[in-house]
């Protein structure tokens, strides 16, 4: 096990027990209306400490609550830290070596070598090698990224303004909600971290892959959520269009990730996963239509497929 | 090791000798220091106005950590009202944090780092190490020198004007469309746009200067292959310089008519693209990156060398790496725009050919190890300087192959992981290798020795302050902590106070560098031709210190048993 899934492993068994009781909570609110769907409501939940939202003091990625982001974070934590810790340790190595066996006196005269062929070809071919580890990986979830969304999935457009984001569901009616975000002591009172909350949250169903566009209105801003693995520029005149998928409900917070002006560090993104029936009830209370499962053909065709 | 002709003692005083200048002409106070046509006092020039506009550029990167100790905003109001604005007004207030972030990175890229490394130490010593008598172009020389000046002077006023919403160019260095044309209203963006134009053309009239010195004018024998690896390096960053420092003029010109002169290039609106900017801008701004990094790398050889008592190991394999780094560093420029939209064999591509540039400089850092090896190292500071250049790089050359890969860039782009990066392979890269040649060259330009112990001194103590300013600032990255952010959620609070001590201490090192200059002009002991010893091959240990005014008028003959 590696460092860092020790370390992994070691906090999340601290957490696994406020996972416990918002997964017994969530499963209650999911057992109920199995009976009566149409009394299913959307509350917003509260945000979970360690999971969707940085750490005090913490060294490593945030967890990851998506396939994308679980893939990425294990090539990170596997295979690129393994290999960058090793060649620096050799170049440290090799440094105190030098100094140690090559100072003046350990030897006073020097040598006149400056050629080997096969140490230069070994650390050529060595390195071309290591790269190539690298990039297998590294190529292979790059394609998984770029899977593009299934015919029926739901569809929700990010548009960035100065200085709020907008997320417009258009498959369901069409409808926008702004969010902005939340001054601190209000943030603060309902229990959330301060310059991440945000008053009106991109609610999104959990478990199912979700067509994410983003565009910007003014300037270029970016969607970004550390603990999906997502990040998308929002640019004015295009259409960015990439998968999300959120593995389990919960509330995710991101912030925008590109200089958009004065208030850059004031504009961020809160998603918040919840079961279909929540979803639907999301839907509805904000005047949306349920169901809009029909593909929605105008929005496939009119996202410039920049994926 | 160059050979001087046999009958070099006989002739008269007009010829490159250990006398001093009484017999050196040099042109008045005015002509000598605003209209020089001389190498080095030109270099001199660049160097005095690098530290004086470092001091600035480091002054304005104090004033954000201290902004940064803590949660919520503390003291960009005060600076607002400093620039002209109103700090009452928080729009105007925050604006000015991306004023000082813009223009911690212009001073730093266009007025410290490429002036010390290329106006500074190439113009004094690649025409010596060539051993030619001055630059091709010595009055050209000096335009560049007065162009960069004034390209400084230009982006000293931008703060003060209106620039969006508030005083001052907001944009970050890299200049972003449309934040930058309709995003900015005012002149504060013009006047920064004015001063790459000027001190642009400074640097592209130098790339020429640099070339042509270095094909044309190299002493009799003095092939290719005999170059010393910082003429190399040198002469790669003016390719760089040539080719890439155009299309940035491009860019910036397309800024400047989207701005002032109703042209949409940037524009949607009109049929423009954002992203064109980023290509157009990115194009530059890798080789950029390339031009600021090689010439350390030629410095970090000759040092190496000289204190290992060794030729540089694998000579060709060095210079022909740099070449290849230069090459490659043209055809990777998209991985700044990973989140842009890239389709995705592009992406996979820029992937791929990013990571190809690891070779050539993992090639570099081996090759300054195995000079070591064998050698009989004195670790005089310029020595220690160089060693902690190849351990600092290192650190951050790894963390470009882990952000190299577009995948994983996902997650970390404009956020402090790629801050830590790239400050790494800067301040911790090129600012090392300008301290380590600042101390190997300082007593042969000044004619003074330095103290070595307050070098010593300043390098633990600056190890210790940029190593605590910047490794946590890969764990904030890692955690999701986006850049050019003035305010941040409390979670990042811990590693962002660490940070900040860290400047606290790096600063401290500045002092003690500054105490060592004084010190070495008031009370520093004459420097010898060659003070360092027989590890000291090249031309310029040749010559007094400071070298007479006018050194080669004859020129040297370079041996056939000579080899860099």
């Amino acid at each position: 096990m590696s460092p860092f899934e020790f370390v992994r492993r070691a906090g999340t068994a601290f957490r696994t027990a406020g996972h416990i009781m918002a997964g017994m909570a969530a499963t209650a609110a999911i057992a109920a209306p199995a009976l009566a769907q149409a009394a299913a409501t959307y509350v917003p939940a509260k945000p979970v400490e360690g999971k969707g939202q940085p750490i005090s003091g913490a060294y490593t990625f945030q967890d990851q609550y998506s396939p994308i982001g679980q893939e990425a974070l294990k090539m990170h934590d596997y295979v690129l830290i393994p290999v960058i810790t090793a060649i620096v340790l050799l170049v440290l190595i090799l440094l105190i070596v030098v100094v140690a066996k090559f100072n003046r006196r350990a030897n006073p005269v020097a040598s006149k070598t400056s050629h080997n062929t096969v140490i230069e070809v070994i650390w050529t071919l060595v390195p071309v090698l290591i790269l190539v580890v690298i990039a297998v990986p590294s190529i292979r979830l790059l394609a998984h990224q770029y899977e593009p969304a299934p015919k029926g999935a739901l569809t929700v457009k990010v548009t960035g303004y100065q200085w709020y984001w907008g997320y417009t569901y258009p498959d369901n009616g069409g409808f926008e909600v702004i969010s902005n975000m939340l001054p601190p002591a209000e943030a603060i009172k309902r229990g959330e971290p301060p310059q991440l909350a945000a008053d009106n949250r991109m609610v999104v169903p959990a478990g199912v892959p979700i067509r994410l566009q983003t565009t910007g209105s003014d300037v270029i801003h970016s969607f970004a959520v550390p603990s999906l693995w997502f990040k998308l520029d929002a640019v004015p005149g295009r259409i960015n269009e990439k998968v999300l998928m959120v593995n389990k409900p919960g509330v995710y917070y991101g912030q925008c990730s590109e200089l958009c002006g004065a208030r850059h560090g004031y504009m961020p993104i809160v998603v918040e996963a919840v079961t279909k029936p929540q979803f639907d009830a999301w839907i509805k209370s904000q005047g949306g239509t349920v169901g809009g499962a029909a593909p929605a053909a105008a929005s496939a065709a009119a996202a410039a497929p920049a994926a | 090791m160059a050979t001087i002709p046999a009958d070099h003692e006989s002739f008269d005083a007009h010829h490159d000798h250990a006398h001093d200048h009484d017999h050196d002409h040099k042109p008045s106070f005015f002509a000598r220091w605003f209209m020089s046509t001389n190498h080095k006092d030109i270099g001199t020039l660049y160097l005095i106005f690098a530290i004086f506009a470092g001091v600035i550029g480091g002054a304005v990167s104090g004033i954000m950590r201290a902004e940064l100790a803590h949660p919520g905003i503390q003291y960009l109001a005060f600076w607002t009202n400093f620039v002209g604005g109103d700090g009452a007004d928080l729009n105007q207030t925050l604006h000015m944090w991306n004023v000082l972030i813009t223009a911690h990175g212009l001073i730093m890229v266009f007025f410290m780092v490429m002036p010390a490394l290329i106006g500074g130490f190439g113009n004094w010593f690649v025409p010596i190490m060539i051993g030619a008598p001055d630059m091709a172009f010595p009055r050209m020389n000096n335009i560049s020198f007065w162009l960069t000046f004034a390209g400084f002077c230009s982006l000293m006023i931008s703060p003060f004007v209106p620039g969006g919403t508030g005083h001052g160019a907001g944009t970050g260095w890299t200049v972003y469309a449309p934040l930058s044309t309709s995003g900015s209203v005012g002149p504060a963006v013009d006047f920064a746009i004015f001063s790459l134009h000027l001190s642009g053309a400074g640097s592209i009239l130098g790339a020429v200067n640099f070339i042509t010195t270095i094909f044309n004018m190299r002493a009799p024998g003095m092939t290719l292959h005999k170059m010393p690896l910082f003429v190399w390096s040198v002469l790669v960053t003016a390719f760089l310089l040539l080719l890439a420092l155009p299309v940035l003029a491009a860019a910036i010109t397309m800024l400047i008519t989207d701005r002032n002169f109703g042209t949409t290039f940037f524009d949607p609106a009109g049929g423009g693209d954002p992203i064109l900017y980023q290509h157009l801008f990115w194009f530059f701004g890798h080789p950029e990156v390339y031009i600021m990094i090689l010439p350390g790398f030629g410095i970090v050889s000759q040092i190496i060398s000289t204190f290992s008592k060794k030729p540089v190991f694998g000579y060709l394999g060095m210079a022909y790496a740099m070449v290849a780094i230069g090459l490659v560093g043209f055809i990777v420029w998209a991985h700044h725009m990973y989140t842009t939209g890239l389709d995705v064999n592009t992406k996979m591509y820029f992937t791929a050919a990013t990571m190809v540039i690891a070779v050539p400089t993992g090639i570099k850092i081996f090759s300054w190890i195995a000079t070591m090896w064998g050698g009989s190292i004195e670790f005089k500071s310029p020595m220690v300087w160089a060693i902690g250049f190849i351990f600092l790089f290192t650190v951050g050359g790894v963390t470009g192959v882990v952000l190299a890969n577009g995948g994983i860039d996902d997650n970390l782009q404009d956020g402090y992981y790629v801050v830590a990066h790239f400050h790494y392979v800067l301040s911790l890269g090129a600012v090392t290798s300008l301290f380590a040649g600042f101390f190997y060259w300082f007593p042969k330009m000044s004619g003074r020795m330095h103290s070595e112990f307050l070098s010593h001194l300043q390098f633990w103590v600056f190890f210790v302050g940029v190593n605590l300013i910047f490794f946590p600032m890969h764990f904030l990255g890692l955690q999701g902590m986006p850049r050019r952010y003035p305010d941040y959620a409390p979670a990042y609070e811990y590693w962002n106070h660490i940070a900040t001590i860290g400047y606290m201490v790096m600063a401290v090192s500045i002092v003690i560098f500054v105490i060592n200059i004084a010190y070495a002009l008031l009370a520093g002991k004459k420097a010898a031709p060659n003070y360092w010893g027989e590890g000291a091959t090249t031309l310029e240990w040749t010559l007094s210190s400071p070298p007479p005014f006018h050194q080669f008028e004859t020129l040297p003959v370079i041996g056939d048993d000579s080899h860099h």
